[in-house]
């Protein structure tokens, strides 16, 4: 286990360390003391690696991440895991503005809640978050899945593509071209794994699934609002 | 003349309104019938204040001028000195401005690069990421951070040279992008992550920082990224560019990119293109005033564009104070764009060489804003390149030719004091002496 502390050391030493990193790697396990708000903590990481953030973050933790598994014990600030390829991020706490933005893949979880724009421009990635979502979360969400366990604010799915948006509880409304769909058999099939890989015990059932309506997908002067 | 034409008593001729022309009235009729705004490609066509509006006062009495083309005259510029490891040395201050692969074909993307290298300068990418044609024909290449995300990926990012957060462009501040779905090749949906054949709409705002605040934490992130090698560029269309200056500095740029409303876009509605943004003549004065207040200027550097064509334009730009220029539609046409070679198929498509702008519709008989592969098959990346690379020299020529006749051994020693302006906006706007006169509209210590 490599020990850091980032008050002691410092953010360029810590990412270097990190980004010194490859797939093979006997350094596999990294624990990350005192990060108390840093911004951009474990950014850009592409390596087979465990990484612990003993404390909350501040901005872009886990940003842009390649194959780690990058785990908060604590909260986050906005912009977590955004643009993350692969690899996981789980948050023990809640998770501010804009997790996940325009991840590409991977799987970011949020234990506690996420706020607004949860998943905005999300583009493969899988964002399970155990409680609520704030407003316009999955704006522009073009591929991946966001499952909500608790209720999601308003305008959920605005301008929504091809992502798939599971929700447990209520949704305040939704946003432009994003409608309500069936939860065919495949449907629980894939929300079963995603709760599955989000440590959610929670019945695929009790869940309903949000997408495009595909209105918006080519000019049309009567949809102009 | 229908005065003459019948008895009785003489009549008016027809008159034309000048605010409702035949061009205002088509426009109407065209709205009338269709529902949906125009959409083209290009900047601003109207008449504007521009830098034909400034002249250059060469040597004289009181100044000495060097020898034509051989006593030296400098063109280097490097890019990027507040902050990155790596900052970008280029032989001329002419850049490629960024320039979406989807918009442009891969063929015109390698063409950019090849012509760039070849003349030592740097090209960008643009909205749906970078190609393997671009980063592997460019020596060096500017990769932008756009709102919309498409495409952009670490691997690449750490593959740029350079990193230009595109916060707006002088086509349209404030709009984001469309590529419409007759141009969504397979090849475009994938890099882009969307199905094939629908509208592709760019946000126009970034999906994870809002302010100038949040910028600054996003670039902290984007060199902790890339390990703090290379400059970080922020480029903002001409809106308010003393403070879009001043914050993109506070933010952390290491280069500021503005673009003035000139400035060509791959498709955008005409409205925003002709109504939104200021030219970039009454922009440089007012960026590079930001820049000296900060203490700054020559230490965050300046790219210019919108509306550069010649040497002259690149000179008059290093004279009002930028430290390079960006050229977009310019180099578009020195591959061969809007070449009267191809007048038979313009007309088809209802327009003329020179006029054609409907770059989005991807049936470009030129080949180079398309993705139909026989159209694209017309275009030679190589013969483009050559044609690209001539281009920039002769522009670098041109300029160097008018800093040796103003006395400068290196472009950037072109100021202020070497122009005079011939009309009082160009006067006023580039805060340069009206020829004649030792002054401008609202030059300090005078009353007018
Ligand atoms: C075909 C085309 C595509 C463009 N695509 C982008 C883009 O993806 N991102 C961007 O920031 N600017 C884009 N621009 C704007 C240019 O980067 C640049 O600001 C502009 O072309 C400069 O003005 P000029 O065309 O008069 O030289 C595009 C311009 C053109 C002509």
């Amino acid at each position: 286990m490599q020990e850091f502390d980032l008050e002691a050391e410092g953010l360029r030493a810590l990412n270097s360390a990190l980004h010194a990193q490859n797939n093979d790697t006997n350094q596999t396990a990294w624990e990350i003391l005192n990060p108390k708000g840093s911004h951009a903590i474990a950014v850009g990481l592409d390596a087979p690696i465990d990484v612990t953030v003993k404390g909350s973050t501040g901005y872009y933790c886990g940003g842009m991440n390649q194959q780690a598994n990058i785990h908060v014990a604590g909260s986050v600030g906005p912009g977590v895991a955004e643009n993350m390829m692969s690899g996981t991020v789980v948050i023990d706490g809640d998770a501010s503005q804009y997790a996940g933005a325009t991840g590409h893949g991977g799987t970011l979880v949020i234990k506690g809640n996420a706020s607004s724009r949860c998943g905005i421009s999300m583009k493969g990635i899988d964002i399970i978050v155990h409680g609520n979502v704030g407003h316009m979360s999955a704006f522009m969400a073009q591929s991946g899945n966001l499952v909500v366990c608790g209720d999601a604010g308003d305008a959920l799915g605005d301008s929504i593509y091809e992502a798939r948006l599971f929700v447990r509880g209520s949704v305040k409304s939704l946003g432009a071209d994003c409608i309500e769909k069936e939860m065919r058999p495949e449907h629980l099939a894939i929300l079963a794994d995603l709760l599955d890989r989000g440590g959610v015990d929670a019945d695929p059932s009790e869940f309903k699934r949000y997408g495009s309506a595909r209105k918006l997908y080519n000019f049309n002067i009567d949809n102009a609002y | 003349m229908t005065q003459n034409k019948t008895d009785g008593p003489p009549r008016t001729v027809p008159i034309q309104s000048a605010t409702f022309s035949g061009s205002v009235n088509a426009e109407i009729r065209r709205a009338a019938a269709t529902g949906i705004y125009d959409i083209r490609g290009g900047g601003a066509k109207r008449k504007l204040p521009h830098f034909d509006d400034l002249l250059f006062l060469g040597a004289s009495m009181s100044r000495y001028p060097l020898e034509g083309y051989r006593e030296k005259c400098e063109t280097s510029v490097t890019l990027g000195t507040r902050y990155a490891a790596k900052p970008i040395e280029l032989d001329i201050p002419i850049t490629i401005a960024g320039m979406s692969f989807g918009a442009l074909s891969g063929p015109a993307k390698e063409a950019l690069g090849r012509g760039a290298t070849l003349a030592g300068t740097s090209t960008t990418t643009g909205d749906g990421g970078m190609t393997v044609e671009e980063r592997g024909h460019s020596n060096k290449l500017v990769y932008q951070y756009l709102p919309s995300r498409y495409g952009m990926n670490p691997n690449d990012l750490r593959k740029a040279d350079a990193i230009e957060i595109v916060v707006g462009q002088g086509a349209k501040p404030g709009g984001g992008g469309m590529l419409l779905g007759q141009k969504i090749s397979d090849r475009v949906a994938e890099m882009r992550n969307l199905p094939k054949g629908i509208d592709q709409r760019s946000a126009c705002r970034h999906p994870d920082w809002t302010g100038p605040d949040d910028l600054e934490i996003k670039i902290l992130e984007l060199r902790e990224i890339t390990n703090w090698q290379v400059p970080i560029y922020i480029k903002v269309g001409g809106a308010r560019p003393y403070f879009d200056t001043t914050l993109a500095i506070k933010a952390g740029a290491d280069v500021v990119v503005l673009d003035g409303m000139q400035g060509g876009t791959a498709a955008t509605q005409d409205v925003f293109i002709e109504h939104v943004g200021q030219p970039i003549l009454a922009c440089i004065r007012e960026a590079v005033r930001a820049l000296q207040d900060l203490g700054m200027h020559r230490e965050v550097q300046l790219i210019v564009s919108g509306g550069v064509r010649t040497g002259a334009d690149v000179a008059k730009c290093m004279a009002l104070g930028a430290d390079a220029v960006a050229i977009g539609t310019a180099a578009l046409i020195a591959l061969g764009d809007n070449d009267p070679r191809w007048e038979d198929e313009y007309q088809k498509l209802g327009t003329t060489a020179g006029a054609y702008d409907d770059w989005h519709e991807g049936q470009d008989p030129a080949g180079i804003t398309t993705q139909d592969p026989d159209l694209m098959a017309r275009f030679d990346p190589i013969e483009g390149g050559r044609r690209l690379n001539n281009y920039l020299k002769v522009m670098t020529l041109e300029a160097q030719t008018i800093a040796r006749a103003c006395g400068k051994n290196h472009l950037h020693n072109l100021e202020p004091e070497d122009l005079c302006a011939i009309t009082m906006e160009a006067a006023a706007m580039a805060r340069i002496p009206l020829a004649g006169t030792d002054w401008y509209p609202g030059k300090p210590g005078t009353s007018y």
